[in-house]
């Protein structure tokens, strides 16, 4: 009764998730409306939580890589190929060069996956139905070259410390030739329903605004960043693998806006195209793994025949191997941004400490000053233009 | 007296009884025909081609467990369902399916009754359909559900005026407002040849109505989770799904009726015709939810004061002004 | 009278099917009560506050406009119907009243009553 005679209206919270069909997976807003339009946004993590972190202390690190697949669980192979370059980085490893190449190959498929699965999701959230269906199909095709490949379409763990686990079979190279040479037409296909169509333009264009010094201090990375119009990408500012050999485009737009972010996601969709068509072109022959005895299995051969391999498999399965007592720490440009893995040794064979800088969680925090003063509906658009993966973010 | 009304409930019967099942079979080809737009298959497992999809999506709406939360205002939880569902079908009421014919020696109408406001009732009551979803989200006592129903009562408010303008323009052609004779009129030249624009208009209008995608704000399910009927169940669920299909299939034979020329058409019978328009305005619905992103309320609004309104208008001006020199 | 009679023979079959179908299947339907089962629904986590609580509705200048240009509608229809008895005189008439909900309609436009966001 006392609320009578003001005209300040009543500010209403509202849970959106754990339950929710769109905030992927168990991300849990805690939104405070004033009519439908957004005061506050709390992001409430830890729905997912397992102790990733926690349990690398445990394990050897070279039984931490099916964990890492886990994170990102759009992109495993781009979180297998950070957390083993900075396991490298410890030894300074030479890698083969074919490692390299097959690294690039599917680090980049990776990101396609990935960000499929993002176009899927942002055009469903914000009511485009066709364009999910339209890019899980392509998806399906890129899982089914990871599973050509490496045996399994998701939790893949097949980039090791020190090269990959085993070569390609052919079919892999054909499966990816051909889905290079059409990919660039599925990307005009979904362009075709969104980029032009007035009703995206109008959900997307002005949303979730994030200049380039917000998107500095908050920290993001990423399709965020660029879509900021910062021109910062990892691949190319702090080379890693043989990315260097490749000619890519980095992507940026300076609107900061949620299309701005899509049109960078977009473009990235077709550059990692090109890097995997070129990749694939270039492939050198040679080894996949290194024969640093520090880090890498002997071959089964040797294992057979020669007794020192035999010992030094054995010491390595059930002992693991020791990195110097330090610190390292590497980033590479995952799908969602930079993804850092930062190890601790004491010299041991398990890390004394490991921490994840995963890129969806730092993101995360940027979510707030996005959404404030939207609508309710808008929310849904700027959770999807941010791109998470509760895997990651909770670990 | 009594053979007359005993005539009607028959008709009535009929009638309601088609409709149900045109509503179930539209869910399988909405799911069929998206599905194909899709690159996917719907319904394959129920029957031949999927097509007992329907009956065992019946059998289990009913068979489910009916949940009424402990906070809900409950009779006007129960009733706001059918308040949805009855004026959807009591809106068939003036609709002329077909000419009148002869068979068995008697002339049979085939519609319920001819009201000289037949279009003025159709508006009114398919208007009250709102008031279902309105309530059931205030009964409801859930913040999705109320979010549901404030952005419903928005829509009506965007797109009513606009679709009530739309149609004065036919009205005006006609010179009545009972669809049987609006349909007559059009036996030379349908509607939507003049009122093109009227059409469109009427066609958006109509779909922001019916809540259907791209205006299906009210239950946008990723946003809202399904809004206003997020806390319905089972066969009150059911309803407001019939409603809503009912208001589907009921908004299309107005546009047939009033700018597609009705049952008119040559070589095949009336009836056939009629189906095939209704038809094919259905198929522009289920085209838009496969194509199209969906809006925010408050654009919707826009788009129907700003856009739609002043259109629909200018339109109607225009027409009567060539009306009036024409004649 | 009589034409209206079928109509609400129609809305009372409608409400009866509509009925039936609602309390039949509680025939054969399970009923099992459960607290948790039967709260609100909040995305899983116990709902923070009522949902009966004042909400900010902000296009209440847009329904007030709704309101009158749903009964300039209701003026149309039976000008629409008569146009073409009264002619000349009613299409001025009519252009009148239409012209002044035009300006009123132009005021409220730059005036940002539509923009309520």
């Amino acid at each position: 009764m006392q609320n009578m005679n003001n005209n300040v209206a009543e500010i209403v919270t509202v849970n959106m998730g754990p339950q929710h069909p769109s905030t992927h997976g168990v991300l849990r807003l805690v939104v405070d409306l004033d009519g439908e339009t957004i005061v506050n946004v709390t992001p409430d993590v830890g729905y997912l939580h397992r102790g990733t972190e926690k349990l690398a202390e445990n394990r050897t690190y070279h039984q931490f890589i099916p964990l890492t697949d886990r994170l990102d669980y759009l992109s495993p192979l781009s979180n297998n190929l950070a957390y083993c370059l900075a396991v490298e980085k410890f030894f300074g490893v030479k890698i083969p060069e074919r490692a390299d190449y097959m690294r690039v190959i599917y680090a980049e498929l990776a990101r396609v996956a990935s960000h499929l699965v993002w176009i899927a999701t942002h055009a469903l959230d914000i009511g485009a139905m066709t364009v999910f269906l339209y890019a899980f199909r392509e998806r399906e095709r890129v899982l089914d070259m990871f599973e050509c490949a490496t045996g399994q379409r998701m939790t893949s763990s097949w980039i090791r410390i020190g090269g990959v686990r085993a070569d390609a079979p052919e079919e892999f190279f054909k499966l990816a030739k051909d889905f290079v040479d059409e990919f660039d037409g599925f990307v005009d296909l979904y362009e075709n329903l969104l980029t032009n169509n007035r009703i995206w333009k109008m959900r997307t264009i002005g949303i979730g605004m994030l200049n380039a010094d917000d998107a500095q201090d908050y920290g993001t990375s990423g399709p965020l960043m660029r879509g900021a119009g910062i021109d910062f990408d990892l691949r190319r500012d702090e080379p890693y693998c043989c990315y260097d050999k490749f000619q890519f485009e980095i992507p940026t737009q300076p609107e900061g806006d949620t299309y701005a972010r899509y049109k960078v996601r977009m473009k990235e969709l077709r550059e990692a195209n090109k890097i995997v068509a070129q990749a694939l072109e270039n492939l050198p022959e040679g080894p996949i793994m290194t024969d640093d005895p520090r880090v890498a299995m002997p071959a089964h051969e040797d294992v057979y025949e020669r007794m020192e391999s035999l010992i030094r498999r054995f010491y390595l399965i059930s002992k693991g191997f020791r990195p110097p007592k330090g610190e390292t720490y590497q980033g590479i440009e995952a799908p969602k941004g930079e993804l850092g893995f930062y190890i601790v040794s004491e010299g041991e064979e398990r890390p004394y400490r490991l921490k994840i800088r995963a890129p969806s969680y730092v993101n995360l925090g940027v979510l707030n000053h996005m959404a404030q003063g939207h609508m309710l509906a808008d929310l849904v658009a700027i959770i999807g233009t941010n791109d998470v993966v509760l895997g990651e973010i909770d670990r | 007296m009594l053979l007359p009304i005993v005539f009607t409930i028959i008709k009535i019967l009929i009638i309601v009884t088609v409709i149900l099942l045109a509503v179930a079979y539209m869910t399988y080809a909405e799911r069929k025909v998206i599905g194909a737009m899709q690159v996917r298959l719907g319904p394959t497992h129920t029957g031949p081609y999927g097509l007992l999809q329907p009956i065992a999506d019946a059998v289990k709406l009913i068979a489910k467990e009916d949940l009424t939360p402990d906070m809900v205002d409950r009779p006007v939880f129960i009733i706001a369902p059918l308040l949805t569902m009855v004026p959807a079908l009591a809106g068939f009421a003036v609709i002329p399916f077909a000419d009148n014919f002869t068979m068995f020696g008697m002339e049979i109408k085939p519609y319920i009754t001819d009201l000289n406001i037949g279009l003025l009732y159709v508006l009114a009551i398919s208007s009250v359909g709102t008031y279902g979803v309105i309530m059931s989200g205030w009964a409801s006592n859930s913040k999705y559900a109320l979010l549901g129903s404030l952005r419903s009562s928005a829509q009506v408010l965007s797109y009513e005026t606009a679709m009530g303008l739309s149609l004065v323009a036919p009205v005006l052609l006609a010179g009545s407002l009972s669809l049987r004779e609006i349909t007559l009129a059009q036996a030379g030249m349908w509607f939507v040849v003049p009122q093109i624009v009227a059409f469109v208009v009427y066609v958006i209008a109509a779909v922001a109505e019916t809540n259907r995608a791209p205006f299906d704000l009210a239950e946008a399910e990723t946003e809202i989770v399904a809004g206003f009927h997020v806390e319905y169940s089972s066969m009150k669920f059911a309803l407001f799904f019939l409603g809503e299909y009912a208001n589907m299939y009921l908004v299309s034979t107005i546009a047939t009726v009033m700018f597609l020329g009705g049952w008119n058409g040559p070589l095949l019978p009336p009836l056939v015709w009629f189906v095939i328009k209704v038809l094919f305005i259905m198929f522009i619905f289920l085209w838009l939810r496969a194509t199209l992103p969906r809006l925010r309320f408050d654009q919707l609004m826009s788009l129907g004061w700003k856009v739609l309104i002043p259109i629909a208008l200018a339109n109607l001006m225009i027409t009567a002004i060539v009306v009036h020199i024409v004649r | 009278m009589n034409e209206y009679l079928p109509v609400a023979i129609l809305m009372l079959i409608a409400g009866a099917v509509g009925a039936i179908m609602m309390f039949v299947g509680g025939l054969i339907r399970p009923k099992k009560y459960d607290k948790v089962k039967s709260s609100v629904y909040e995305c899983g986590m116990p709902e923070f506050s009522d949902a009966r609580k004042r909400y900010n509705v902000r296009f209440y200048i847009v329904a007030l406009l709704f309101v009158l240009f749903d009964v300039e509608i209701v003026f149309l229809y039976p000008w629409a119907v008569a146009f073409g008895d009264i002619g000349l005189y009613g299409l001025v008439a009519m252009f009148l009243f239409l012209i002044i909900l035009v300006i009123g309609f132009l005021y409220e436009w730059k005036k940002g009553a539509l923009e309520w966001v």
